[in-house]
């Protein structure tokens, strides 16, 4: 026989004997890999389409020129037009108009207008030329005419030649749809109307959202846009299609990472299991090994032989992975859209774009990832001495070796060290790297605290008459605690992680809950439909809702998007009367704020959200200079408040001072609370009955913070399947390795019921060595998950999406998965042993030479 | 070899003459109803230098000019240059400096039989914030950097460059503005109304600098200005129509045009021709006679064009002979609309007689955009 043949016939042969192992460590594999790149698919899609869309808004045009508010002065037009070196300039305004039909959806009744004008728009964004009717050409310039995506035609249920109505302000005007935007992206809802039309219909006259240029031949762009920032001074800024970029990068960088960070998290529980899957069986097979040497098998011979069966696993298992990553890629995306129901890449339909390279990564990582699992313990077993390996209850002082709990202390300690440093680019990598430290550092020690604790049980309970099936395990897992630990590695992984989720989750939602209580304290909020730059009430409609009976306080809000950096998303500007006496009062200040009182009479406070410390570097006490008014003008740091809403930044401002600034007296939103005995369905009845009272947005505080934690909810939907993933991995673990040991233990059961134990008696032993280990298993899944959770919550939150939150634990949740994990764990081992013990009692004792 | 060679995309409105038609026919429709522009009537006298700038009140206007040049190594070149400006009818009441109330739009062509290919592009803007305009008064035309101005002197300067291309010319007046038709009441159909106001200046003198591959190169040569407004211009039932305009070798002038019926036969034609000296024959639509004597089919469209054409004005008969046959203006990518427009030879009687421009329209499809 040569040695191909010999070593397709040790495969098949082991292969064949142990089916139900391999498949486990198959599915495991692929579910790794599955996960991990299925979520890359998605983001990536995602990602792509979301960017693609908003380029194709801006179409091909070298630089584009903003205001640093929403909206700039027409008069920029002419100039930059005029401006040497400037081939084509292309004026756009852009705004989100409240559709009244949608207005029961309140995140997303929204639908954004393009105007432009078509005659510079077709050379730089010829996509947004509506589709006429047969010689209606000029409907493009008609002044009711608007032109719809398919999917705003189909979000709308209108087509072409039906009316259309959008609200302006506190009115609605009608329109005509006069034809579709055929080249627009598939699912992207957008409009097009004539510029002009634009401006005048919905009362935006001299106003842009930004001028689109096209340079001549020639000339140096980077060169160009110095230039130009350089004579358009502070209030403009310049971008390229890069920053464009950039910058929706920037805006959903930090979710992407965080779902691939968690999809790598799968893959990393996934991987825990094919090594342990594959050292339980290569030190299952010592004996057999030993075996082959004595017969003159070499050592290159043998390491082959196991590196070959991981390969063959590793290819199979990616492969399957692949397969299933990009099926659950593509169901998740027609079942949920590409941002996995968060709404963080709205409007946008992505399609599943298979990339070869990502392929071959996920594919390398899965294989790599099993091919280690198999090479520790093929050099330990190629370097065994025959001799002593062939004997009997060698395995775990094989196994010893690799747990040195050195090794797990470094890990451990240099997780501790990682907590401490900055973040990578605004990423929390060193977070994440603490946390798999950490878990690899608690599986290390696993196999030492088993030994401790198990013994320690032992010695306790020795002097009370124990059962004797519980004193052989407990005796079996206080002296050969490696294999054990093996078992549990599975088991703590996932629920440490598991923990770890839910405590950031249940933190995450109780902090949010709490601040909404803190930045909804009125009973009801108005708002009219916002277009563009104008807040919806004028002093005249303030005044008739202020005179309504009924009210025990008003207070107004103006809300703007401003913006300071041109690579970084806007931010929010919020004016409002903020109390004087003590801002605590009217934000959700944190502790780094200057006390009530030491404020100077002479400055303009500002209270900065928490993202505008990390991004801007805003300190409490120092002056910044934000574009209100005219001019920019320098403000006070007075505090930092709590945003969950606003990732990018958000300032707020006394109303008072915004309105001495620009003389804009319009707001946005009038918060309104009750009269004791007046109630909140009297109140709207009342709103409703004046004179633009149907054009009103009134929600109650209590459904907006409903409607807040849903969304949250539907966030979070994602994460919560990932834990799940994760226990049915940790489960397969259990599966994997009490049968594999179960098997190898078939001696051990032989002699046992030799010696007279009953089968049942060995079933409840399986059972309560399953049980125990889960146990410690969940204890130290608890710990761990709990410090896992404290990088989360302090760390990673913090670092990617700039805010902090109180830690609050979700005893009853976790105690509920802790009983789950414990009696499917036990089931587990119990259904794994039973086929050992099934045997033939003779056949057993006799393999023991 | 035609190229077509603005490969920008421009969704314009159609231009030169074709616009006119299949925008009239809209409006045709719609004149009744509407008030603020006014319709073409007889017997109103054109005053200059009024009448040389913009008319506001009517739908449609152009000013459009063609010629011949001469390059200094006596190679000749044929040039189009035309600016429109149009009344969209829409957003009168709209106060945004965004309003498009009036469009400019402007055309120029290049024929050039050393390369054997037609060079053109087009523009087109709203009017407003001082980019694009079409002032009254004076002929003072601007569409971005492209600029048509006539001076006190009575001279006009035109400035049109794009990437490669373009020109920069001097047209003096050699000869007193030619009233078509009627004193400038120029009809284009059986019914009254369908006829515009109508001059044209020609025997214009022309020197300046042609840019070619941004090579400039000085030029000299005659051209032919018309300049033509209206509000309701063609009979629904036409199809496309013929028109040359020439400068003829002893200094007289011809302008002729033909409309098409869709089934055939002639809605409407005229002619006139002036010599020297002023003395203007008009010919009635019965004395004007197009006959195809060579057709070209366009490789590009497969249209099949008349380009050599034969023309009885009265008692004269003409023959036009085309400096290339392939001047064919292919913007289906924008406007969706083709048609021929090109530098020809006139002969008399065998003898050559002069220079001029044809312009054949409606060979593609019929003009319903």
């Amino acid at each position: 026989m040569n040695s191909a043949s010999l070593s397709r016939w040790l495969l098949s042969g082991e292969w064949r004997a142990h089916f139900v192992q391999v498949v486990v460590a198959l599915i495991a594999i692929a579910i790794g890999v599955a996960m991990a790149f299925s979520i890359h698919l998605i983001n990536t899609a995602a990602f792509n389409e979301f960017s693609a869309a908003s380029k194709s808004l801006s179409g091909q045009s070298d630089l584009q020129v903003y205001g640093r508010k929403a909206f700039l002065d027409e008069s920029l037009y002419p100039l930059l037009v005029n401006t040497e070196g400037v081939a084509l300039a292309n004026p756009v305004l852009e705004l989100d108009v409240v559709v009244p039909g949608k207005l029961q959806n309140r995140n997303d009744h929204k639908l954004k207008i393009i105007g432009i004008d078509m005659f510079r728009a077709a050379q730089i964004s010829p996509d947004l030329l509506g589709l006429t009717e047969e010689g209606k050409t000029l409907d493009r310039l008609a002044s009711d005419a608007i032109f719809l995506s398919p999917a705003a035609m189909e979000w709308l249920q209108v087509a072409r030649g039906d009316s259309l109505s959008l609200n302006v302000g506190l009115q609605t005007i009608t329109l005509r749809v006069a034809g579709g935007l055929v080249r627009a992206r598939a699912g992207q809802r957008i409009a097009v109307m004539d510029i002009g039309v634009v401006q005048w219909r919905f009362q935006q006259l001299g106003l842009l959202s930004r001028v689109e240029l096209k340079l001549r031949d020639g000339v140096n762009h980077a060169a160009f846009k110095v230039k130009l920032a350089e004579k358009l001074g502070e209030s403009y800024r310049v971008t390229e299609a890069i920053d464009q970029e950039k910058r929706i990068a920037n805006m959903s960088r930090a979710y992407r990472v965080n779902l691939n960070m968690l999809a790598l998290v799968a893959l990393f529980t996934g991987t825990f299991l094919v090594f342990s899957t594959q050292v339980l069986s290569v030190i299952r097979r010592r004996q057999q090994f030993a075996l082959l040497r004595v017969l003159g098998f070499t050592r290159k011979q043998l390491l082959r032989q196991i590196i070959t069966e991981g390969a063959i696993l590793g290819v199979i298992g990616s492969l399957l992975g692949l397969g299933l990553g990009y099926v659950i890629a593509a169901t998740a995306i027609q079942l949920l859209g590409g941002d996995l129901g968060t709404n963080f890449f709205p409007g946008v339909k992505p399609s599943i774009y298979f990339d070869p390279l990502a392929a071959v990564t996920f594919f390398s990582v899965g294989l790599i990832v099993t091919l280690l699992g198999s090479i520790a313990p093929a050099l330990e077993a190629a370097r065994a001495k025959p001799a002593l390996a062939l004997r009997s209850g060698s395995e775990d002082v094989a196994m010893a070796k690799f747990s040195s709990p050195w090794f797990a202390v470094i890990c451990i300690s240099v997780a501790l060290l990682f907590t401490q440093l900055p973040p990578i680019f605004g990423l929390p990598v060193f977070g994440y790297l603490a946390i798999a430290l950490l878990l690899i550092g608690g599986i290390a020690l696993m196999p030492r605290f088993a030994a401790w604790a198990f013994s320690r049980l032992l010695t306790q309970l020795q002097r009370y008459r124990l059962n004797a099936v519980f004193t052989l395990v407990l005796a079996r897992l206080a002296n050969a605690p490696n294999q054990a630990a093996i078992a549990l590695g599975g088991i703590l992984a996932s629920f440490s992680l598991m923990v770890a989720m839910a405590i950031m989750v249940t933190s995450f939602r109780v902090s949010i809950d709490d601040w909404l209580g803190h930045v909804l304290p009125a009973d009801l909020y108005v708002r009219a439909a916002a277009t563009g730059d104008q807040g919806g009430f004028q002093p005249d409609t303030q005044k008739a809702i202020a005179g309504l009976p009924g009210w025990d306080r008003v207070d107004f809000f103006r809300t703007q998007q401003v913006s300071l950096d041109a690579s970084r998303p806007e931010i929010t500007l919020f004016a409002r009367p903020v109390d004087r006496i003590d801002a605590r009062n009217t934000l959700p200040l944190t502790d780094d704020r200057i006390a009530p009182g030491a404020l100077p009479e002479d400055v303009m406070p500002a209270w900065v959200s928490e993202a505008m410390v990390d991004l801007y570097g805003y300190r409490v006490g120092e002056k910044v200079t934000l574009p209100v008014g005219a001019t920019s003008n320098e403000f006070l740091v007075a505090g930092v408040w709590r945003d969950y809403g606003r990732q990018f930044g958000a300032v707020q401002m006394q109303l008072a001072d915004y309105q001495r600034l620009t003389g804009d007296l319009s707001v946005n939103t009038v918060a309104l609370w009750l009269q004791t005995g007046m109630t909140a369905d009297a109140a709207i009845a009342n709103l409703r009955q004046l004179p633009f009272g149907a054009a009103l947005e009134i929600s109650r505080s209590s459904d907006m913070r409903a409607l807040s934690l849903e969304i949250f909810d539907r966030s979070f939907a994602v994460t919560y399947i990932l834990e799940m993933v994760a226990v049915v991995i940790g489960l397969l673990g259990v599966a994997a390795s009490f049968s594999a040991q179960t098997f190898a233990r078939a001696k051990e059961f032989g002699m046992l019921r030799h010696i007279g134990v009953m089968r049942r008696q060995i079933f409840a032993l399986l059972a309560a060595e399953g049980g125990l280990l889960t146990l410690l298993g969940i204890v130290l899944g608890f710990v761990l998950g709990w410090g896992i959770s404290l990088i989360l919550v302090f760390i990673v939150n913090p670092q990617s999406f700039h805010w902090t939150m109180q830690l609050h634990l979700p005893w009853g949740w976790l105690a509920m998965i802790a009983g789950v994990m414990l009696v499917s764990a036990a089931l587990t081992a119990l259904l794994a042993g039973r086929q050992a013990v099934s045997g033939n009692v003779i056949r057993a004792v006799r393999e023991d030479w | 070899m035609v190229e077509g060679k603005n490969t920008d995309r421009c969704y314009c409105l159609c231009f030169v003459r074709m616009i006119m038609l299949i925008l009239s026919l809209v409006a045709a429709e719609t004149i009744a109803e509407s008030s603020r522009l006014l319709p073409v009537v007889p017997d109103h006298k054109l005053t200059f230098p009024h009448d040389y700038g913009a008319h506001q009140d009517f739908r449609i206007e152009w000013w459009y000019i063609t010629g011949w040049l001469e390059t200094a190594d006596k190679k000749p070149l044929g040039f189009q240059v035309t600016f429109f400006r149009y009344a969209t009818e829409q957003n009168h009441d709209n106060p945004s400096r965004f309003a498009a109330k009036y469009l400019i739009i402007a055309h120029l062509a290049l024929s050039d039989p050393a390369a054997s290919k037609l060079m053109h592009t087009e523009k087109s803007a709203r009017e407003g914030f001082d980019l694009a305009y079409a002032r009254p008064g004076n002929t003072n035309v601007k569409l971005d950097d492209w600029t048509l101005v006539r001076e006190e002197s009575g001279r006009y300067q035109v400035d049109m460059r794009t990437g490669d291309f373009g020109l920069q010319l001097s047209l003096t007046p050699t000869q007193m503005v030619m009233l078509q038709d009627r004193n400038g009441f120029s009809r284009k159909g059986p019914k009254p109304e369908q006829a515009s106001y109508y001059y044209s200046e020609p025997h214009l003198s022309v020197t300046g600098t042609v840019f070619r591959k941004n090579k400039p190169v000085t030029v000299s040569g005659r051209a032919w200005l018309d300049h033509e407004w209206s509000t309701a211009y063609l009979d629904p039932d036409a199809d496309g129509w013929d028109w040359v305009g020439a400068n003829l070798d002893d200094g007289s002038s011809l302008m002729a045009f033909q409309i098409r019926k869709k089934n055939g036969g002639k809605v409407w034609a005229y002619a006139a021709l002036r010599d020297a000296s002023g003395d203007i024959k008009f010919f009635n639509p019965e004395e004007v006679e197009f006959t195809p004597t060579r057709t070209w089919q366009s490789p590009h469209t497969e249209a099949i064009y008349p380009v050599a054409m034969h023309i009885r004005t009265g008692e004269i008969e003409w023959q036009l002979t085309p400096l290339l046959d392939d001047q064919e203006l292919d913007s289906r990518q924008s406007t969706g609309s083709v048609y021929w427009e090109g530098a020809v030879t006139l002969s008399r009687d065998n003898q050559p007689a002069g220079r001029g421009y044809l312009e054949l329209t409606g060979y593609v499809k019929p003009l319903a955009l």
